[in-house]
This record gives structure tokens, C-alpha cells and sequence, in this order.
């Protein structure tokens, strides 16, 4: 059965019509039109579908949109545009830390909620806060560069 | 930028053709001359296309558009390499213009040339060597356009940014786009344009960034699977619970009236469902799933008796013998022998796979992020009976795919649906079990390997026999290797194991060694396979490079002094010795912690690699950490450097995840891999630090090199595991249990 839920996204209130079970990443694809979260693999292992919930990384793709409530939600492009990016994800442009990029959303969405919760993270600290999302490329030490460098602590080894 | 477009008179010179842009056509080719398609399994060779863009006069790889812009034209998909951004680089170079002015089109039926696949670690060779050769002949005719014009001889001509004036009067100028006019240039490519000495060069060999990826940071539209057309349906695909099986029946009355489902389509034991929105499409294909009955396929073997049954094949094809091999082995002062093996692997996207489809007034346009844009048309069009100048294969990239992966399948999935469909677009994205389980896989591979010392410790023969499936399957214009074409009512048969070529790549040894036998053993096993990042190479180096380090101990001899007491090709030791020198090599290992090196020529013809590694094992807790990873690279000359690095580190990386953790699972009737838990790959914290050196050698020609890292990586990792643990570890991958129970 249908239902309508008014959810705060990227800032927003807006206003959606779906089965209740619907999991949050089908309403930010399909019926907002966000390209930021991905599909990987549906079951929370991939983190490929992240976002902010009130600030913390989840997994979209298993929230259903009746949890949601009255959180606020975050997609990649609600923490900055191509034109007006974020410094973290300015970070990951300036360390060229992409391959595919296809798992860029997730990392920059855990890297923001990692920074967000610790100014300046060390090296052990952003892989374990990173452990989460898959990269397949192997991009890795790249992003860890970027988070390294958006936390300004690329010369604190 | 465009502050000189008052159009000169016109300047009418015989190639001059009135339609807006410069058009220079190359037929020649000579790429192709070098890598015939009998050598080159991953289907790499330029086709002409008759009458379209791609055959000898319309070939287009360069447009100087009217708005001061240049346009690249490659058959080559970007797949996340980076390949737009340094074929990009060359034709500026060229040209000179600045790399703002320039984008590029990539793999689209529509209007690139025909190169076949993206694969094989050739677009800089081939794609890259045509566009460069475009770019010259554009330059020289510009040049000799821009003499006619300014009364000025073309030594006495300098070009910045696309505009040309006399060395000794900046006042006497003109643009390519004013001596253009508006005119197209088209002509085919004399081979007498000079191209740019390398020390000229501004861009290329500069580590120009990618611009794609501040889009891939904010959410741009960047994939296939990011694509919304107007009136765009989702469907997903039931595929079968294991190989072979054959559909009874599916709840077709129930599911045809869940919310938003437009169709339930079956043919044969292919079943789809077509719904308004994405998450209807996941509901209903449950739905299907949880009712449909199945006949089981045939058993798959036991997995614990793979390899032994791989060694059963006795057939076999000499790749190169020498006549006195067996008498060198039998009268060698030393003897060794060793058998490896390596498991399936997947190529495990990150993205399952992707495609759109829509047909249309009896046309149908397919948006995929397959390898070959080309060949998936000839394919899809013998699958549906189509006459192939019906259809569109756009390329859009996609999740990186490290060779043939769903990629073809989804977009056979779309082109049925669309078809059954008219006047939708219909876009299909695969399941991540349907990725796991139903891509073609790395095949399964045993490598026996026999050799013989002198009174010296020279190696004087050196034997491998190599037992592998097919690693190239690629659809190549048949039908019948699309998954879907497989399970239709009225199916396409699965051709044969195509090329043998890739199973033994790099088997045969670049070291001087005086006698040598490499035997191919074709196997058909139980799993679907195809190419997968390097094909056989990865395993065929896994084994020479651990079996080189084998006959040093046997020797007595450090590994990297006896690599190089047998490598005469400087290159191959230039890149060992900076790998050495970067990792410290002469420090030697420290209790648990070992260092170990290898290294390799892709193919024996591309890049030159060697990588060292350090690894720690703890003796107590039985934990293996791999510490340190640090690659030199000689790919000729360096288009951009920090994009090879990017390459480089992203294939030592996913290497040391095949090396460490991966290796597909089955039990008698499917596969079992079906996700991140239960087939796993390398996580932030098992990553290891990465370094890599290059190597530019801009005079020479440059080589392919995206898949250079995977073989040497893992025998570096396995050879720094002996020096650690004192156990050769010869069975992939290599896992602290199997450290554990190995008494050898």
C-alpha cells in the first residue's frame, strides 16, 4: 500500500508517495532524481548507497522510508556541488582519488561523518572509520590522501 | 577563448569540404599490423565499417569544431582508467591547444570507429597511436593552410593554443578555426605528418588531473546506471537458481497485478519483470522468485576435486619447445618441481551491472558499459534478428569492470525488454547475487612447473604446463555468449571456449634461459569464464615469479641477484632493481617480516613491471599483515604519469585481494559466492601502503599498461611470505589457515 511521507532531504521538505517498506535509496534515486547514493548490493556491506542521517553514515539501501521520520537526510549533493564543492570532496578532485569512481558516494559520505565526529584523524583512525565501504578499483590509498588532506593532516603521518 | 572567430574569406583548398568542422580520416592504422587478432585474444583490432564513420574516408578521430573547440573521437570506453583524459593529452599535444578546448566522445556506434574491445591494455597503443597520427596530419594541414594565408613558410609558423603567427611578427596571426572558416577538412592520414618531438612536449607527460571526478564527488551524472529518459520503466531479470536449469513456471497472474508492474515477460527459461518504478520491479521480481519452480541443470563437480580433474586433460598445445628440453631436465646437476594453483576469480564490480534500452519505430538504442560497443551490436543483432544497422550501442560508463563482466548480459537483458516493450525505455540493473553469480569468471588455473640447475646455479631448462578454461568469451558478434540468449524458448547455443591465447600469456619465461617448454591444457570446467584483468597472466606469473624465487633457494642465492643474473632485457632490470631499491632490498628480512620481489613484461610485450612487498606474519596470533607494496613501472613513454600510478596502485591492490582473500565457492548445483560476506575482498584496513615509481622513457613508444601490476604482485606478496614464515605458499589465495597447515 501506498502512503505519502514528507521527508527532509538535502535541507528540504519534500513530499513522497510509496510502499511503506521502500528502502530510502529507491526514493532518492527514482522519485528524487539523486545520483549521489548507489545501489551495490542491498544488504548493507558495500556502502556504496550511504548517506547522512542527522549526520551519521548509514546504509540507504536498507532503511525503509517509513523509519525515516523526521530525520535529516543528507545525499552527496547536499554537501556540495561540482561548482561549489566541499573541501573534502574538492579533496578528492586534488588527489585524484578515483578510479570508477562508482564508490566515490559512499566514501565521501563516511569521510564526512567521520570529520564531522573528529577533526583530525590519524591514519588508523580513517581506515577504521573507512572500513566499511568497498572500493574495487583499489583506490584506496588515494582516499585515504583525501580524507587525509580535507582533515588537514597529511603531515601529521 | 573565442576572441578570434571574425571568419576570413574563404580559402578553398582541395580537402576542404563544406561542413563546419575539420574531419581528418585514418586508415592506416599500423597498430593493427603489430597485434593481428590471432595474437591478441581480448579482440582488440580496429574494424573497418563500410560506408560509415570508421571506414577509410570518413574515419574520424579529430573535429576542430566551429566554436573553437576540438573534438576526440575514440572507440575506446573510458572505464575508469582514465583513458579520456591522456588520449585527450596527446591530440593537444599535437595540435597545440590547450586542453580546455578539447573533450572527448567515447565508444558510441553512432559515430566513433569501430575499435572492437576496450581490453588487453592497449587503447593508449592503438587508439592513442591513431589519434596522435590524426592530430599531426590536422596540424601539418593547418600549417600549411595558415603559410598560404600569412605569406610566412611554415618553419617560420609557431603555434599557441591553436593560433598561428610568424616567429618574428606576433601581428601576422590566424586561428585553425579562421582558416577553417567553417570548413570541414577530411582526408585520410599520409603518414608523412612529423610528430612532435617528445622533447617538445607539454602535456604529455604531465600528470594532468581527470575532471570527471569532482563530478563523481557531488553526484553528477556520471554512469549508465545514473541515466533518467523520459518514460524510463525499470525491469529485473529472474535468473536461475544455477547453470543449466531450466524454468517450469512462474506466478505470471499474480505478479502481472502487483503495484506499478507493466509486464511480465517469459521466453523460454528467460523471466523478467517490467514496472513503473525501480523498487516495484525488486518486489515483483521477488515475488516471482519466491513461486517460480525450476528443473535442476546437470550437477556441478565437486569443488575439492577441481584442479585434480584439471590435470586429467592429457591434450595439450606446445606453445614453444625446445627439441632438448626433457634431455636438459633429466641431466640438470639440480631438478625442482611445483605445482600451483589458482581459484575462479570474479571481476566483482562495484556497481552490478547496467543498461537501457528502447525500441522505437524499428530501431532499437541501447546505453551500455560494455568493453565493445561494436561487437555487442553484431551480437544483439543476432540475437533478435535484427539487421544491425537497426541498432545503437551507446557506450556510458560504468562501474569498473576489469574486463568481460555483466556488462553485455544486462544490456542483452534490456535489448529483449525493450523489444517486448515498444516506445519505453527500459532500464535493467542486475541484483548483487545476479552479478556474483552469473558474470563470467577468471578461470581456475593449475600451473605445474619443472626445472633444472647447473653446476653454476644457472637454470638451463625450465617446463610449465598450464591447465585453464577459456579466459575470452567475450560476445564477439554471437549471440549465443549472452547469458540471456542462452535460457531463451528457442535458445542460443554457448559456443566454445574462444582464443586460447590468453591462458598461456606470459608462461613463457622473459630470462635467458637455454631450454624451454610451455604446454597449454584446454579444460572445460564447471563455471562460466571469460577474461578477467590480465587473463592467464596472473596466475602464469604467480607461479614463474614464485617458482623463480624456488630455484634461488635451491641455488642458494638471493632471488633478486639471481633474476638478474638471468634477464639480460635492461629494461626488465631496471625496473627490478628501482623496485629493489625502493623497498630497501639490501636490508634483507627481519624476524616475521619478509620481503619478497617479482616481476614481469605484460605479455611479454607491454609494460615492464616489478613490484616488492613486505609482509609481516605473527608466529602467535598466526596473523598475516601485507605491509608495504612498492611497484617501478616502465610503460615507454609516460602519457600521464599520475594517471599510470593511479592504474599501477589500483592493480596492486585488487592483485593483493585476489592473492589474499578471494576465490569463488560452489557447492553441486550453484555457485555460493553470492555476496560481499561470503565472497570478500581487501577492506581499508587490510590495505597496504603503495608506491609507485615510474619509469618515462619518452623516446620510446608507449605501452599498455593497465594490467601490468596483477601477476608480479602476487608472486612478490607469496615470496615475501616464504622469507616471513619459511612456507611456499603455492595454492591461492593464500590464507593464514593454509599458512598454518602447511608443513612444507
Amino acid at each position: 500500500m501506498s502512503q505519502q511521507f514528507r521527508l527532509n532531504i538535502n535541507g528540504r521538505q519534500v513530499s513522497v508517495t510509496a510502499d511503506k517498506n521502500t528502502p530510502l535509496l529507491y526514493i532518492l534515486r527514482d522519485d528524487l532524481q539523486l545520483n549521489g547514493p548507489k545501489y551495490g548490493c542491498g544488504i548493507a556491506q558495500c556502502g556504496s548507497c550511504m548517506i547522512l542521517v542527522n549526520g551519521e553514515a548509514r546504509t540507504s539501501c536498507v532503511m525503509p522510508v517509513s523509519a525515516v521520520g523526521n530525520a535529516k537526510i543528507t545525499t552527496l549533493e547536499g554537501i556540495g556541488t561540482a561548482e561549489k564543492p566541499h573541501p573534502l570532496q574538492l579533496a578528492f578532485q586534488e588527489e585524484q582519488a578515483a578510479q570508477c569512481g562508482y564508490c566515490l558516494n559512499g566514501m565521501v559520505i563516511t569521510a564526512k561523518a567521520l570529520l564531522d565526529q573528529q577533526a583530525s584523524p590519524g591514519i588508523d583512525e580513517i581506515k577504521e572509520g573507512m572500513n566499511r565501504v568497498l572500493c574495487r578499483c583499489g583506490t584506496h590509498s588515494r582516499i585515504l590522501k583525501a580524507v587525509q588532506r580535507a582533515a588537514g593532516t597529511s603531515n601529521k603521518g | 577563448m573565442k576572441d578570434s572567430f571574425q571568419l576570413p574569406p574563404v580559402n578553398r583548398r582541395s580537402f576542404l569540404k563544406q561542413s563546419g568542422q575539420l574531419l581528418i580520416g585514418f586508415s592506416l592504422f599500423p597498430m593493427v599490423m603489430c597485434s593481428p587478432d590471432n595474437k591478441d585474444g581480448d579482440q582488440t583490432k580496429v574494424e573497418e565499417q563500410p560506408g560509415r564513420a570508421g571506414a577509410d574516408d570518413i574515419d574520424s578521430w579529430i573535429s576542430l569544431r566551429e566554436d573553437g573547440t576540438v573534438t576526440v573521437i575514440t572507440g575506446k570506453q573510458e572505464l575508469g582508467q582514465g583513458i579520456r583524459t591522456a588520449l585527450m593529452q596527446m591530440a593537444a599535444e599535437e595540435l597545440d591547444v590547450r586542453m580546455d578546448r578539447v573533450s572527448i566522445i567515447t565508444a558510441d556506434t553512432r559515430q566513433t570507429p569501430d575499435e572492437r574491445y576496450t581490453a588487453g591494455s592497449r587503447s593508449i597503443e592503438s587508439s592513442g597511436r591513431a589519434i596522435r597520427q590524426a592530430a599531426a596530419e590536422a596540424h601539418m594541414r593547418l600549417l600549411q593552410l595558415a603559410e598560404e594565408k600569412l605569406g610566412v613558410k611554415s618553419e617560420q609558423l609557431l603555434v599557441t593554443d591553436g593560433v598561428v603567427q610568424a616567429k618574428d611578427n606576433s601581428k601576422q596571426s590566424v586561428s585553425y578555426w579562421e582558416l577553417l572558416s567553417g570548413k570541414k577538412l577530411s582526408g585520410k592520414i599520409s603518414g608523412k605528418a612529423p610528430l612532435k618531438n617528445p622533447t617538445d612536449y607539454q602535456l604529455v607527460g604531465q600528470p594532468l588531473p581527470r575532471r570527471e571526478i569532482i563530478q563523481m564527488a557531488t553526484g553528477g551524472e556520471v554512469f549508465v546506471h545514473d541515466m533518467r529518459l523520459p518514460g524510463m520503466v525499470h525491469a529485473r531479470v529472474l535468473r536461475p537458481p544455477g547453470y543449466g536449469a531450466t524454468l517450469r513456471a512462474i506466478p505470471e497472474q499474480r505478479v502481472s497485478k502487483m503495484p506499478g508492474v507493466l509486464k511480465v515477460v517469459r521466453n523460454g527459461s528467460f523471466a523478467a519483470v517490467i514496472a513503473t518504478k525501480e523498487y516495484q520491479a525488486i518486489q515483483a521480481l521477488e515475488a516471482l522468485k519466491a513461486e517460480a519452480t525450476w528443473e535442476s541443470g546437470p550437477a556441478l563437480p565437486p569443488q575439492d576435486e577441481l584442479f585434480q580433474a584439471m590435470q586429467k586433460v592429457r591434450e595439450g598445445q606446445a606453445v614453444e619447445e625446445s627439441e632438448s628440453i626433457q634431455e636438459t631436465l633429466q641431466t640438470a646437476a639440480l631438478q625442482h618441481e611445483a605445482t600451483y594453483t589458482r581459484p575462479y576469480h570474479m571481476h566483482a564490480s562495484m556497481g552490478p551491472s547496467c543498461a537501457l534500452a528502447l525500441w522505437e519505430e524499428n530501431r532499437l538504442t541501447i546505453w551500455t558499459h560494455s568493453q565493445g560497443v561494436y561487437p555487442l551490436r553484431n551480437s544483439i543483432a543476432d540475437m533478435l534478428q535484427l539487421d544491425k544497422e537497426q541498432i545503437d550501442v551507446i557506450g556510458v560508463p560504468g562501474a569498473g569492470c576489469y574486463g568481460h563482466n555483466g556488462a553485455d548480459d544486462v544490456a542483452a537483458d534490456a535489448a529483449l525488454l525493450a523489444r517486448s516493450l515498444s516506445g519505453y525505455p527500459v532500464r535493467v540493473q542486475w541484483m548483487r547475487e545476479d552479478e556474483h553469480c552469473w558474470e563470467p569468471y577468471g578461470s581456475a588455473m593449475v600451473l605445474q612447473l619443472k626445472a633444472g640447475l647447473d653446476k653454476l646455479g644457472k637454470i638451463v631448462g625450465w617446463d610449465t604446463q598450464i591447465w585453464s578454461d577459456s579466459h575470452s568469451t567475450r560476445p564477439g558478434g554471437e549471440a549465443g555468449h549472452l547469458l540471456a540468449a542462452q535460457y531463451l524458448e528457442d535458445p542460443f547455443e554457448k559456443p566454445g571456449g574462444g582464443y586460447s591465447g590468453g591462458n598461456h600469456r606470459n608462461a613463457s619465461p622473459l630470462y635467458d634461459f637455454p631450454d624451454v617448454r610451455v604446454v597449454s591444457h584446454p579444460f572445460t570446467g564447471p563455471l562460466r569464464t571469460s577474461a578477467l584483468r590480465a587473463l592467464g597472466a596472473y596466475a602464469n606469473i604467480f607461479a614463474l615469479e614464485s617458482f623463480m624465487d624456488e630455484m634461488a633457494v635451491l641455488a642458494r642465492q638471493d632471488p633478486l641477484a639471481f633474476r638478474l643474473k638471468h634477464l639480460s632485457d635492461e629494461r626488465g632490470r631496471a625496473v627490478l632493481e628501482a623496485a629493489a631499491k625502493g623497498i630497501d632490498w639490501d636490508r634483507r628480512s627481519k624476524a616475521d617480516h619478509g620481503l619478497g620481489i617479482a616481476f614481469a613484461q605484460y605479455k611479454n610485450e607491454a609494460a615492464y613491471f616489478a613490484v616488492a612487498a613486505v609482509v609481516a606474519y605473527d608466529r602467535k596470533s598466526q596473523e598475516l599483515q601485507l605491509i608495504r607494496l612498492v611497484g617501478a613501472i616502465d610503460a615507454g613513454q609516460t602519457i600521464n604519469p599520475d594517471g599510470l600510478k593511479n592504474q599501477t596502485e589500483g592493480g596492486m591492490i585488487q592483485s593483493a585481494s585476489w592473492t589474499l582473500l578471494e576465490q569463488i565457492t560452489y557447492d553441486n548445483s550453484r555457485v555460493t559466492s553470492r555476496n560481499w560476506d561470503t565472497y570478500p575482498i581487501l577492506r581499508f584496513r587490510q590495505v597496504p601502503e603503495v608506491e609507485v615509481l615510474v619509469l618515462d622513457r619518452p623516446e620510446l613508444p608507449p605501452l599498455g599498461a593497465g594490467e601490468a601490476a596483477q601477476g608480479p604482485t602476487a608472486a612478490a606478496i607469496a615470496n615475501a611470505i616464504y622469507r616471513a614464515t619459511g612456507k611456499r605458499m603455492r595454492d591461492l589465495p593464500i590464507t593464514p589457515d593454509k599458512i598454518l597447515s602447511n608443513k612444507v
